[in-house]
């Protein structure tokens, strides 16, 4: 697909809208995920924006297309990512991870709306994506499923269990995207555990892998409209991203993972963002001393 | 008495007889369909037997997701590695996540036909107890396991129930319905309760014959649900009888004896005896190997139940 055919400038202005409210979410809580959240802003804004058949205001439609964040800890851009297509209230963001939110600072199924599976624990929610998309298959469904896993999480070994399973059964309707941002909590992934060569090893097991920049829009949306057209395997979308991606102080860094962030660290990340000033000063006062 | 029978014997035919039922509903398998005896539903549908191969974790993640889409769904493996192996998955993509699973868990405590320690799931009650939702059941002889699987495929929520692997004979009555929750007593007695549940209960019964020759009443109770735990029932027997033994097909730690303690201290302390495996590791053996090894012979148990009215 050509940049013409598609407004690629109103989607990556999603995507950073996303990023601008995972920030402020962050910020409100005093600590969460940021860099495995806004490395993903692209993907979600492309799946929930262009890809996915949906219905925002009834999440639990039977025909729609499942969406599973395997890695689950990166759910403050998909609850930003269902506030601006509008599947919660904007104003839960601001209750990220409190006591009695929704927003739970790993997604639950029955907590939160649009949450397909409870995941948090790393390695599960491919599994369940699996199961959802045999699902359809026994059904006679046209229904799709798309599963985010993170590179960290491909160290478990639920996630090679899947893998079998879902070429074994010919899920041609599942479409699994890694957020390949080269890191996993401590360290950079090459160093905790290498999964190179990480093509090879999808392909070995019977997937269709398609590889992609996780930040270009156009880019995605071909992968996605590739992977539509794959008959008798599932598909692995390889989404090379950076950690941390467009907040400069933390872009490609471990310590992106999990964050508390200070008054300067919003500030710049905010201004980083593009955000406007008012909104700005807005979410430092919210900011917990 | 009446003939024995292996609870794993009925499972086929029940699973083939739901099936026709419910176009719902599905089985998952690890490598275990030959032991677990469910062939007949595996013959009959193939599109709704879901082989998974050796992957528990996987097993129980798929099955969740189906769950999800509307499928009535029963996995099933050996209760070890249904419980502690895919531990994580039954509570988060399971029961974390609202969902209702029900698990087949083939060859409970000691009695896994010699294949020893690594087999032997002594602490798969107390595993599965813990977790939140969580319904836990081992039926008391092979009519009461048909009761289980068909109150299970009606039942919302998730559900481990453990199942006998060897024949041990009929020990409830012919019109019996199960009901999540409550106690079946078997014999009437004054003289002490005995709680106890799936492979013990027919020599629990043989016990309590003997007993009642040295003229001593046991009343006998199967306590098939394990969680949740018919507290009445044990209040009951606390208040009215004041001695309570336990038996358990598991390590006496997180086991019925467990649970039955903890309603009996909170609602009227008595002493209680609790039998079962004492927080060791099986062994490779045959059933009656296991009972003499690990002191569950009839006669061992009626020893320790005479030492504690002793005391």
């Amino acid at each position: 697909m050509d940049e013409n055919a598609v407004d690629v400038k109103k989607l990556e202005k999603i995507a950073n809208q996303i990023r601008i409210n995972v920030v402020k979410m962050i910020a409100k809580s005093g600590t969460g995920h940021l860099g495995g959240s806004v490395s993903m802003a692209e993907l979600l804004t492309v799946l929930y924006f262009r890809v996915m058949n949906f219905k925002p205001k009834d999440p639990d439609w039977e025909d729609r297309d499942r969406f599973v964040l395997s890695k689950g800890h990166g759910c403050p851009a998909l609850y930003a990512t269902f506030a601006e297509v509008g599947v919660i209230p904007k104003d839960w963001l601001a209750t990220l991870h409190e006591t009695e939110s929704p927003l739970q600072m790993h997604p639950e199924r029955g907590v939160c709306p649009g949450i397909e599976i409870s995941t948090g624990a790393l390695g599960q929610g491919l599994s369940a994506a699996a199961g959802m998309a045999l699902g359809a298959k026994i059904r006679g469904k046209s229904f799709r499923v798309y599963a985010v896993v993170g590179c960290g999480e491909c160290h478990e070994g639920q996630i090679w269990e899947a893998a079998m399973f879902a070429s074994k059964y010919k899920l041609d309707n599942l479409t699994v995207i890694i957020d390949y941002n080269k890191f996993a909590l401590s360290e950079r992934i090459a160093e905790v555990m290498p999964l190179e060569p990480l093509y090879d090893k999808w392909v070995g097991f019977g997937w269709h892998v398609i590889e992609a920049n996780g930040h270009s829009i156009i880019q995605l949306i071909n992968a996605f409209n590739e992977a539509k057209q794959v008959t008798g395997r599932p598909t692995f979308i390889i989404a090379h991203t950076v950690k941390g991606r467009a907040v400069s102080a933390f872009e490609d860094r471990a310590k992106s993972h999990s964050v508390s962030l200070d008054r300067e660290n919003v500030r710049a990340a905010l201004e980083d963002l593009g955000c406007p000033e008012t909104e700005i000063k807005t979410t430092l006062a919210q900011m917990k001393e | 008495m009446s003939d024995k029978i292996a609870p794993r014997d009925v499972l086929g035919k029940t699973f083939a007889e739901l099936g026709e039922s419910d176009p719902n509903l599905v089985v998952l398998d690890a490598d275990f369909w030959p032991a677990s005896k469910i062939a007949a539903f595996r013959d009959r549908f193939p599109n709704r037997f879901i082989e998974v191969g050796i992957a528990e974790q996987n097993m129980m993640g798929v099955a969740a997701g189906l769950n999800a889409t509307g499928f009535n769904c029963f996995a099933s493996g050996l209760c070890t590695f249904c419980s502690r192996r895919a531990c994580d998955q039954v509570t988060v993509s399971v029961a974390l996540s609202g969902l209702s699973v029900k698990i087949i868990a083939l060859y409970p405590g000691l009695f896994v036909g010699k294949n020893g320690a690594s087999h032997q799931a002594l602490e798969d009650i107390a595993i599965m107890r813990a977790i939140p939702r969580m319904a836990v059941v081992q039926p008391g002889d092979a009519r009461e396991t048909e009761a289980v699987v068909r109150f299970a495929a009606g039942y919302d929520g998730p559900m481990y129930i453990r199942i006998g692997r060897d024949p041990w004979p009929v020990v409830m009555p012919e019109d019996y319905r199960f009901q999540l929750g409550k106690a079946v007593t078997l014999r009437e007695g004054k003289d002490l309760a005995i709680f106890t549940y799936g492979e013990m209960i027919a020599d629990t019964l043989d016990v309590a014959a003997s007993l009642d020759k040295k003229n001593i009443k046991a009343r006998v109770v199967n306590m098939s649900s394990l969680k949740p735990l018919d507290e009445q029932a044990v209040i009951n027997a606390a208040e009215e009888i004041g001695k309570i033994v336990t038996i358990d097909n598991h390590n006496i730690i997180g086991g019925l004896g467990s649970a039955v303690a903890e309603v009996v201290c909170e609602n009227h302390p008595v002493k209680i005896k609790r039998i079962g495996i004492r927080d060791t590791f099986g062994k490779s053996g045959t059933n009656d190997e296991m009972k003499r090894k690990f002191g569950l012979t009839t006669h061992d148990i009626e020893n320790q139940i005479l030492s504690f009215l002793q005391n």
